[in-house]
């Protein structure tokens, strides 16, 4: 049967992650549909249609769409779940908020994560902030399954062409109300979409050493920035800078790791990065056991200087 | 009002735990066993409410091994009124979980309930997600911010990209996110008085519910060793690399 890929868009654009998913998809089934459920998003419909190896997309458009609130998304996935035996979403912050929603409502278990298809009701998972990876077989007629991008190369964005098929909106009686979002501003890239990453952890001392030696290489390389846990509980940058198991997880083409120690919650978040960086004063300091290169510096005084080199 | 927060006991974050060499699971016999740090934010968030006034009572129930009392004491340390342990040995996956947690909150009626986002061991990120659909309630997950005014709470939840406020009619399901709060240590004092508040055991049969595990773990691995680079001398030494080696600048 078939697989239905939720479509991860801010209603003008499709993200990225929906590549990824659409890839894992395509590995539990050839015929792979895309859901796109928002307000006003004919632009990530019709961008959803180009991906290459989709067979269709589903449309759905209404008000209550538009912020992606678990509760009408999830009816929204459920009224169309039993054409498919493979529901898949991104592990985004969006993806995990619904995706369970709609599992328990089919009574099926949910595959959190997945980082490789074994075939198509055996997968791959990391468990234990990634000491460990679980090969796990469900039993379930249908697969509920939140997908790890960088697990999973992304399917062309373009080259597809699947037709669009609009829905009627199903019933969900308003249980939660959007207020309002406040989105970091910046004029740097998304963190896991970035090809270079500049990550700060605790041996940077505080937040305006954070802005004063972190932002300035970044802004050099073009990179996104980042952050150890270790850096959020201290209060240096907020929650969304996070890498790890518990914040992003990512893989870039370069992730420059500056007075990070290497926490195993860090590295489960950047180890699939191509290129590791690291700069830290300890040499013993676990980071250097995953990095391509290291270095064993002041901080304070490498980075300003490796910014410099680079002009 | 009532609050519900539900605790799970897992390998302390401090462990690192050892994959077996049968490839069967990882071994956690005779490691240290904690609250998941996310409930112990949970636990934290519903004392806080009471201590506002907002709250009435907080009962803090979990699923598990005989061994889940201690957890369930630490909660009561920490300032939780009563507790409730669903006793059993069986493999419980999040689904199981869901269901057992429906069937208490049917039973005491709370307004709130609040969880930890997900558990530090099989890091699913699931069981509220799965509660609150099978109580057909509204749920933020994530959250930063909790305001609990005027029978809807406010919450802030943390999003990629930033953050997001929602407001939920009650009753709802919450799960934390790492600054929520920052919980309290427990005093010796309040670990004695916790010795003395009411934990009641059940059986999931007398819930009547199906724990029967949906998913089977066919092995576990250790994952593939990332193996270490080079050191370099400078950061001269740095940049040539990057430029000249890896070419990625």
């Amino acid at each position: 049967m078939a697989a239905l890929v939720i479509a991860e868009h801010d209603n003008l654009s499709l993200k990225v992650a929906t590549l990824n998913a659409v890839a894992a998809a395509l590995q539990c089934s050839p015929d792979v549909d895309i859901l796109v459920a928002g307000s006003g998003a004919d632009a990530a419909a019709a961008a959803a249609a180009q991906v290459a190896g989709v067979r269709k997309v589903i449309q759905v458009d209404a008000l209550g769409l538009a912020d992606q609130l678990a509760e009408p998304l999830a009816a929204q996935i459920l009224s169309i779940a039993s054409n498919y035996s493979h529901l898949l979403a991104p592990a985004t912050a969006n993806g995990k908020n619904v995706m369970p929603r709609v599992a328990a409502k089919l009574d099926v278990a949910q595959l959190s994560d997945i980082t490789k298809v074994v075939s198509g009701d055996t997968f791959e998972r990391p468990i234990y902030a990634g000491n460990a990876i679980a090969t796990v077989q469900s039993s379930d007629p249908v697969k509920v399954i939140t997908v790890r991008t960088t697990g999973f190369d992304p399917v062309a964005s373009t080259g597809g062409t699947a037709s669009v098929e609009k829905q009627a909106v199903a019933d969900s009686a308003g249980k939660s109300v959007f207020v309002g979002r406040e989105l970091t501003k910046s004029d740097r890239p998304e963190l896991t979409a970035a090809k270079i990453i500049v990550s700060g952890g605790r041996g940077l001392g505080s937040g305006e050493k954070y802005q004063e030696i972190i932002a300035p290489l970044a802004d050099k390389l073009g990179a996104a920035l980042g952050a150890s846990r270790a850096a959020v509980d201290a209060g240096y940058v907020s929650n969304d800078y996070q890498v790890g198991q518990t914040g992003k997880i990512v893989a870039p083409q370069l992730y420059v790791a500056v007075g990070i120690s290497g926490a195993i919650q860090h590295l489960a978040g950047m180890k699939d990065s191509k290129v590791i960086v690291a700069i830290n004063k300890d040499p013993e300091a676990p980071i250097f056991g995953v990095a391509d290169y290291g270095l064993v510096a002041d901080l304070n005084t490498a980075v300003p200087e490796l910014t410099k080199a680079l002009s | 009002m009532k609050i519900l927060v539900a605790v799970k006991r897992v390998v302390d974050y401090n462990v690192k735990v050892r994959v077996k060499s049968d490839n069967s699971g990882v071994d956690i016999a005779n490691v240290k066993m904690s609250m998941n740090p996310f409930d112990e934010i949970a636990v934290e968030e519903a004392v806080r409410l009471k201590e506002a006034g907002v709250a009435t009572e907080v009962v803090v129930v979990t699923a598990g091994v005989t061994q889940c009392q201690e957890t369930l004491r630490t909660a009561l340390a920490i300032g939780a009124d009563r507790a409730i342990l669903v006793e059993t040995d069986a493999d419980l996956q999040p689904l199981a979980v869901a269901k057992i947690l429906k069937a208490l909150s049917d039973k005491e009626q709370a307004q709130i309930i609040i969880l930890g986002k997900q558990a530090i061991d099989d890091d699913s990120n699931q069981t509220g997600q799965m509660l609150a659909s099978l109580l057909d309630i509204p749920q933020a997950t994530f959250a930063s911010k909790v305001v609990v005014a005027d029978g809807k709470v406010t919450v802030t939840r943390e999003v990629d990209g930033g953050l997001e406020t929602i407001a939920l009619n009650l009753p709802a399901v919450i799960t934390t996110d790492l600054r929520l709060n920052e919980p309290r240590y427990v005093t010796l004092p309040n670990i004695m008085k916790a010795k003395k508040k009411s934990l009641d055991i059940v059986k999931p049969e007398e819930l009547g519910v199906d724990i029967a595990p949906r998913l089977k773990t066919i092995k576990v691995e250790e994952p593939p060793k990332r193996s270490a680079g080079v050191m370099v001398a400078d950061v001269a030494a740095l940049v040539d690399k990057l430029k000249n080696e890896a070419k990625v600048i």
